[in-house]
């Protein structure tokens, strides 16, 4: 008995050091998986990036179900990791349990804000980017209709719509918006042919761009766009690649950044309420030979001049989330 | 609502239903011979990755077709070893294969193309394209009857037309062939069957089969005619709801023509009119997305006429001594 004892104790003390010498930094990635090609891949590269640069490794996980999300929080906290980075809003629940219970643990959230001494709580302006590529949308377009395409109907996505028929009524007032959410649930995230259904019904109601916040959904609303000749607007990461000359720009949200910092700065890092906007590149539009063709001067000069009016404070977009409404459309 | 749109939604009916349809049909075959079958969606699923991949490798959609429904058979064949030979419980293996199609596809696909679980986009050849009847483009100015003719009935994939011709094929092995009486008997009395001298075992394996054959058209309909390509998921639950229509066409391949084409109509009109607004009644898009299992409910309920599934169904068949 005493020599089991002695042996756990043995086996447990050497588990607890092992722990300790890999507390690598983690990053939990949501429903959508790694190589969603938008979000969850955009964190991941900001992570390969400091990866790359100091050498050093890091723990990562992609989640099956909702009912992992506490649990992969726990076990990587146990496991010594600090700091740990969530990618995703839906773990505001689990983290405002856990958080808590290990003090000295960094959290990092994206998207999502948790009142905790130990988390860092990073949004993003995504109103102020998809004002930005909603010019871009009205003013390529020749039809005055102009779609947009959600994944699951949350307020996260509605402040991205929003955000997107501000900017395309300021660059033209006649322009109609018409906005269709995939789905209610976390599948809205990955049905690709709803995406492609979606776009052809925006498309015979008259739209010649279209916008998709829709994680791996979108890459059928992408593809479907190609297809009939008309254009597409990416989001997240740069999307421009998938169809050369087709997309006519994607609305960058640098999870990366957010990640790459939360992993620079480390254990202890500062805490607290971060935002992500236009004026510290946060979001903002992709540019590159993909779709140089398709963007042009006027184009690219008017954008410019709204993003650094938005930068500067002198233009403001609404934000949805902060009141639950938006001014230009309803859903 | 003017007559372009209905002609637009119907369209879009017509692609939903198609993987409905065939899922629901091949259910149909499998489960009329006695052998449940919920590995539907694994069976789509792996078919879908299977059609993607070999078609953008091979560059010819044939192949992938091919491939797809290769990889559907041998999951088919699993499901009728556990099931039929083995006499294991049809519903665990089923469940099994949806298991093992979800995460073998995802694990394949990054291990082939490193491109996180997805196939590259495919093109060209790769695809199913979209053919035009004869005399769609010449038909198109006339009223009605041309919008109806070159949008609705033309410029679907190949396989649209084959699934639908499936429905009266399947109704006529069913119930006006030799095959098809024994396959029904073996699903209500196996021991009918037995006694009369013909093999049981053979039988279900042969509806099993059928069943992995449609499947595999399904799964590639979704990969290389509806999209260009496999993203993890993607049959996004069509194999339930093609089990949905099974039960709620009773068994029956007409009724389920209608089951599927229901369903798919109900799909559309979600996706076309998110929330839909009926003289001061809004119809949120949940209530449409539900529609298909709650009138599956209704109806398992026996409020509009019983469904009765074929007597011996989920019963593995054990010759007495």
């Amino acid at each position: 008995m005493t020599l089991t004892k002695t042996l756990l104790g043995g086996a447990a003390a050497i588990a607890l050091s092992a722990g300790m010498a890999t507390a690598d930094p983690a990053l939990i990635f949501d429903l959508g998986g790694k190589f969603d090609k938008s979000f969850n891949e955009a964190a991941f590269n900001g992570a390969q990036r400091w990866a790359d640069e100091t050498g050093n490794s890091f723990r990562e996980i992609e989640l099956q179900s909702e009912a992992q999300r506490e649990q992969a929080l726990r076990r990587f906290a146990e496991a010594g990791s600090n700091p740990i980075v969530m990618a995703g809003f839906a773990f505001g629940d689990a983290l405002g349990q856990v958080a808590a219970d290990y003090p000295d643990t960094s959290f990092v959230i994206i998207d999502m804000v948790v009142d905790q001494p130990n988390v860092r709580s990073v949004v993003f302006n995504e109103h102020e980017g998809s004002y930005l590529v909603g010019m871009m949308a009205a003013e390529a377009s020749g039809s005055g209709t102009v779609g947009f395409i959600g994944g699951m109907d949350i307020p996260l996505i509605r402040k991205f719509a929003c955000g997107y028929a501000q900017g395309v009524m300021a660059a033209n007032p006649d322009a109609t918006v018409i906005a269709n959410m995939t789905g209610t649930t976390p599948a809205a995230w990955n049905d690709p042919v709803k995406g492609s259904e979606l776009t052809k019904a925006q498309i015979s109601q008259g739209a010649d761009v279209v916008y998709a916040a829709a994680g791996g959904t979108g890459v059928g609303v992408l593809q479907t766009a190609a297809d009939e000749g008309i254009l597409s607007i990416g989001v997240d990461s740069n999307q421009n690649h998938l169809h050369p000359g087709k997309v006519l720009t994607s609305m960058m949200k640098r999870v990366d950044n957010a990640v790459y910092n939360a992993f620079t700065d480390g254990p202890g890092l500062s805490t607290g309420f971060e935002v992500m906007g236009l004026a510290n590149g946060g979001v903002g539009y992709a540019l590159d030979d993909n779709n140089a063709p398709l963007v042009s001067a006027d184009m690219k000069a008017m954008v410019d001049d709204a993003s650094v009016k938005i930068a500067s404070g002198e233009l403001a977009v609404h934000d949805y989330m902060s009141d639950n409404s938006c001014p230009v459309m309803s859903f | 609502m003017d007559f372009l749109t209905i002609i637009q939604i119907l369209d879009s009916t017509v692609r939903l239903a198609t993987p409905l349809l065939l899922a629901c049909l091949a259910g149909l075959y499998s489960e009329r011979a006695g052998v449940f079958d919920i590995g539907l969606e694994g069976k789509m699923l792996a078919s879908a990755f299977f059609s993607a991949a070999v078609a953008y490798v091979s560059g010819s959609v044939w192949l992938g077709l091919l491939a797809g429904t290769a990889a559907s058979l041998v999951l088919s064949l699993i499901h009728g070893v556990a099931s039929i030979t083995f006499r294991g419980n049809q519903l665990i293996s089923g469940v099994a294969i949806n298991f093992l199609a979800a995460g073998m596809t995802v694990l394949i696909a990054q291990s082939w193309f490193s491109q996180g679980g997805r196939t590259p986009s495919l093109f060209g050849g790769a695809r199913f394209e979209g053919i035009n009847l004869p005399f769609a483009n010449e038909l198109e100015p006339v009223p009605v009857i041309g919008p109806i003719y070159s949008e609705l009935l033309s410029g679907h994939s190949v396989l649209v037309y084959l699934a639908f011709a499936f429905v009266p094929f399947t109704a006529w092995v069913l119930y006006r062939t030799r095959f098809g009486l024994r396959l029904r008997a073996v699903g209500e009395n196996p021991a009918a069957v037995d006694t009369a001298g013909v093999s049981v075992v053979g039988l279900r394996f042969a509806a099993v089969m059928i069943c992995g054959v449609l499947c595999g058209i399904a799964g590639a309909y979704l990969a290389t005619a509806l999209q260009a390509g496999f993203v993890k998921d993607m049959t996004a639950g069509r194999g339930f709801i093609a089990l949905a229509a099974l039960i709620f066409a009773k068994w029956r391949p007409w009724h389920a023509l209608g089951a599927c084409l229901l369903f798919g109509f109900l799909q559309a009109i979600a996706l076309r009119f998110q929330n839909i607004d009926l003289g001061g009644v809004v119809i949120p898009v949940q209530v449409m997305d539900a529609l298909p299992f709650v009138l599956t409910v209704v109806i398992l309920a026996g409020f509009v006429g019983k469904a009765i599934p074929p007597k011996a169904g989920g019963e593995p068949y054990v010759k007495e001594r």
